[in-house]
């Protein structure tokens, strides 16, 4: 009989035998304890580590709410259902949060706000970058500057430039993480409720006769809306602005605004969303 | 024996040869003009004229507010028709007042006062009151770098005669013309500190201007001529100081940390000319040049005429004009409406041709480590900017990007004509932005 088999057999299977016991025992003894509840609470996180809620992913999200460092409802890109879910597998109740939408406040593209006639911009075509030239090309020093650069922020494909060069959100991919609102150099994009209907779209300070020159669609600053809204609408430096505790809705003269800067987001006409990608 | 500079830098085409020649002109005061209430570095001045009111030459438009500030002074006669936001050579509009002008010549200088027997209170009190500021370019109000911290020793004042920017020929004007208010302005500078050493370093493509200003300096013991390598940018502050005493100013810091104060030629003469004839800061010396102009000048011009009436005065633009610059090319603004008027500090306007202007098109970066070279502060303007297009701040501010002076050099020399100025501008707000966040943290 070959001996050289069994010795081949027994020496590997003797070596797997030492081997596994070794790693039983380094099991036992290395052990290092993780709460299962963090597994399953970053199960039901979105998994993008899109870094919205300022956590370095969404593991370390999860490790800090099991640790209580930070709520459920911290996470801006999670639904409610989610959030609650999370807060059941860590015994606290649910916090009943609102779901929050990306609105752009701005309607000055391309087709309604003046430029500076003369001024070529070259250079980075990026927001941040153009602004600090003379404030971009438009005419108009609050509005959108049309580069894109929350669109880029977007990690969700929520977001696109439509051909006016003015930022559209689609309501049903945004989550609501803000990242958007963050990257705008002008801070016109704002994080609202999703069920709030009713905006100024408009972020010009300029005096009525400039604000109409530099834009056609900006806050003239003429208080018609204020005067009939029974403190819902307050003026500040030119522009209204929304009280949304004391708005009643029924009382604005959405007809009477000659520029439409006051307005609800669904009367607004979309420009055909082009065939998304992935 | 090699000229003294420092490392880096470029030479551009100079092209001064289209006014260095050219006497300084006085221009009528226009029918119109546009002072903006921020002129200077700093807090804006706040308007003490309202409405109607009429005004002479040299009354004062508005006071200085705060201590890092400067009054403004009518430099014509007139009356205020408006005080509203108008636009101004940074591109940004600024609450400016407009006056129109009349035949009237009345003014309401100040006494003059004898340069020999002048005490040094009496010289800062005269600068400050007079809205003088930095004619360099930054327009930093001139008293407050005549008033340095106690705790710092000073132990030279340099006069800054290089004007290194191509094209203009303002400071080498006023170096052959007036080159007794020069040495004159440095003194009273000397004497407002209690400095007992005085420079002046001057580009050696100016041989005709150092021979002057040697010559008016000659019975001066305690003030020195140097002659300067010709290369941009030599006339920045830290790099004079580096070429002219051997210095390295710290990043980040002022000239003064290492005992040096420098001030323009510009300044010097509105200094001469506050004393001794008692004139606030009302007229901008500049120069109005480039292929695009029809009769290039070098211009006393009142503070506030708009660039229209400039050029006009200089028989307009050539049809084949593309750019406009407030400034030198290498740091000057571009600008966009011709109404936005000269300020204080305004050195020169140019009008640039197609064929002046043209550069190619933006490609990938070459990593050929050109801007490396060139860059007078020693950053590494490619990888900088590499930061700040990825959004890695934290690394661009490691890397030093914060003490970026935006001379420029580094785009010029850029084979790949990649816009590093512009993104350097935005990595440096950024990071400065991050580190004031961190401070605020920190507090």
């Amino acid at each position: 009989m070959d001996f050289s088999l069994v010795i081949a057999i027994s020496t590997m299977g003797g070596l797997g035998f030492l081997f596994a016991g070794a790693l039983a025992i380094a099991d036992k003894k290395l052990r290092v304890y993780e709460d299962p509840k963090i597994g399953q609470v970053n199960e039901l996180l979105p998994g993008a580590n899109c870094g919205a809620c300022g956590n370095a992913g969404c593991y370390d999200f999860a490790v800090k709410v099991v640790a209580g460092q930070i709520t459920p409802g911290d996470c801006p890109v999670a639904d409610t259902d989610a959030a609650s879910e999370i807060a059941k597998i860590l015994g606290l109740e649910p916090d009943g949060g609102t779901r929050m939408v990306a609105r752009v406040l701005c309607r000055g593209g391309k087709a309604e706000a003046s430029r500076k006639e003369d001024a070529l911009y070259r250079g980075p075509k990026s927001c941040s970058t153009t602004i600090l030239i003379a404030g971009g090309d438009k005419l108009c020093l609050d509005g959108c500057v049309g580069g894109g650069e929350c669109v880029e922020a977007c990690q969700f494909g929520a977001m696109y430039m439509n051909e006016n060069e003015l930022p559209v959100v689609i309501e049903e991919f945004c989550t609501g993480c803000g990242l958007c609102a963050k990257a705008c150099p002008r801070n016109i994009i704002e994080m609202h409720p999703a069920d709030r209907e009713i905006f100024i779209f408009c972020k010009n300070h300029d005096d009525p006769k400039t604000s109409r020159k530099v834009c056609a669609a900006a806050c003239i600053g003429c208080q018609i809306c204020a005067r009939k809204s029974d403190g819902g609408i307050i003026m500040k430096d030119n522009l209204a602005i929304i009280d949304y505790t004391k708005i009643d809705i029924s009382k604005i003269p959405f007809a009477k605004c000659s520029t439409k800067a006051i307005d609800t987001i669904h009367l607004r006409v979309e420009v055909e969303q082009p065939e998304l990608i992935n | 024996m090699a000229l003294k500079t420092f490392h880096g830098g470029v030479h551009p085409p100079e092209f001064k040869k289209l006014t260095e020649t050219l006497i300084f002109e006085v221009m009528p005061a226009p029918q119109e003009i546009y002072i903006p209430l921020n002129q200077h570095l700093g807090k804006e001045a706040i308007a003490s004229v309202k409405k109607g009111d009429s005004v002479s030459i040299g009354s004062i438009l508005a006071e200085a507010d705060g201590f890092i500030s400067a009054p403004i002074h009518s430099p014509v006669c007139g009356t205020v028709t408006s005080i509203s936001k108008q636009t101004t050579p940074t591109g940004f509009p600024q609450q400016t007042i407009v006056i129109k002008t009349n035949e009237q010549l009345e003014n309401l200088f100040m006494s003059p006062l004898n340069p020999k027997t002048i005490t040094p209170e009496e010289i800062i009190e005269r600068v400050k009151n007079a809205g003088i500021v930095g004619q360099g370019g930054a327009a930093f109000p001139t008293y407050i770098k005549l008033t340095p911290p106690k705790d710092k020793q000073i132990e030279f004042v340099i006069l800054n005669g290089c004007e290194c920017e191509p094209y203009l020929t303002r400071d080498y004007r006023f170096m052959i013309e007036r080159p007794e208010a020069v040495i004159e302005g440095l003194t009273l500078f000397l004497k407002a500190m209690g400095v007992v050493k005085g420079y002046i370093g001057i580009e050696d493509n100016k041989p005709e201007a150092i021979k002057i200003i040697t010559r008016a300096a000659e019975n001066e013991n305690n003030i020195e001529v140097f002659s300067l390598k010709t290369k941009y940018p030599q006339g920045a502050e830290k790099m004079l100081v580096k070429a002219i005493t051997g210095r390295e100013v710290p990043p980040g810091k002022l000239p003064l940390e290492v005992g040096t104060v420098i001030q323009n030629i510009g300044t010097a003469v509105a200094v001469y000319d506050a004393v001794v004839k008692g004139e606030p800061a009302v007229t901008a010396a500049l120069t109005v040049t480039g292929k695009g102009v029809k009769n290039p000048k070098n211009l006393l011009v009142p503070v506030g005429t708009p660039i229209k009436d400039v050029l006009d005065y200089c028989g307009g633009i050539n049809g084949d004009a593309v750019k406009l610059i407030v400034g030198g090319p290498m740091m000057g603004v571009a600008q966009f409406d011709l109404m936005a008027p000269i300020l204080k500090a305004t050195s020169g306007i140019l009008v640039l041709t197609r064929e002046e202007v043209s550069r190619g098109e933006e490609t990938a970066c070459l990593k050929c480590g050109q801007c490396i070279d060139v860059c007078p502060l020693n950053l590494m303007p490619t990888k900088l900017v590499r930061y700040t297009q990825l959004g890695r701040f934290e690394d661009a501010g490691l890397f030093g990007i914060t003490v970026c002076m935006e001379c420029g050099t580094c785009a010029y020399t850029c084979p790949a004509n990649i816009p590093l100025v512009q993104w350097l501008r935005l990595g440096k707000q950024r990071v400065k932005q991050i580190q004031r966040q961190q401070a605020g943290l920190q507090n």
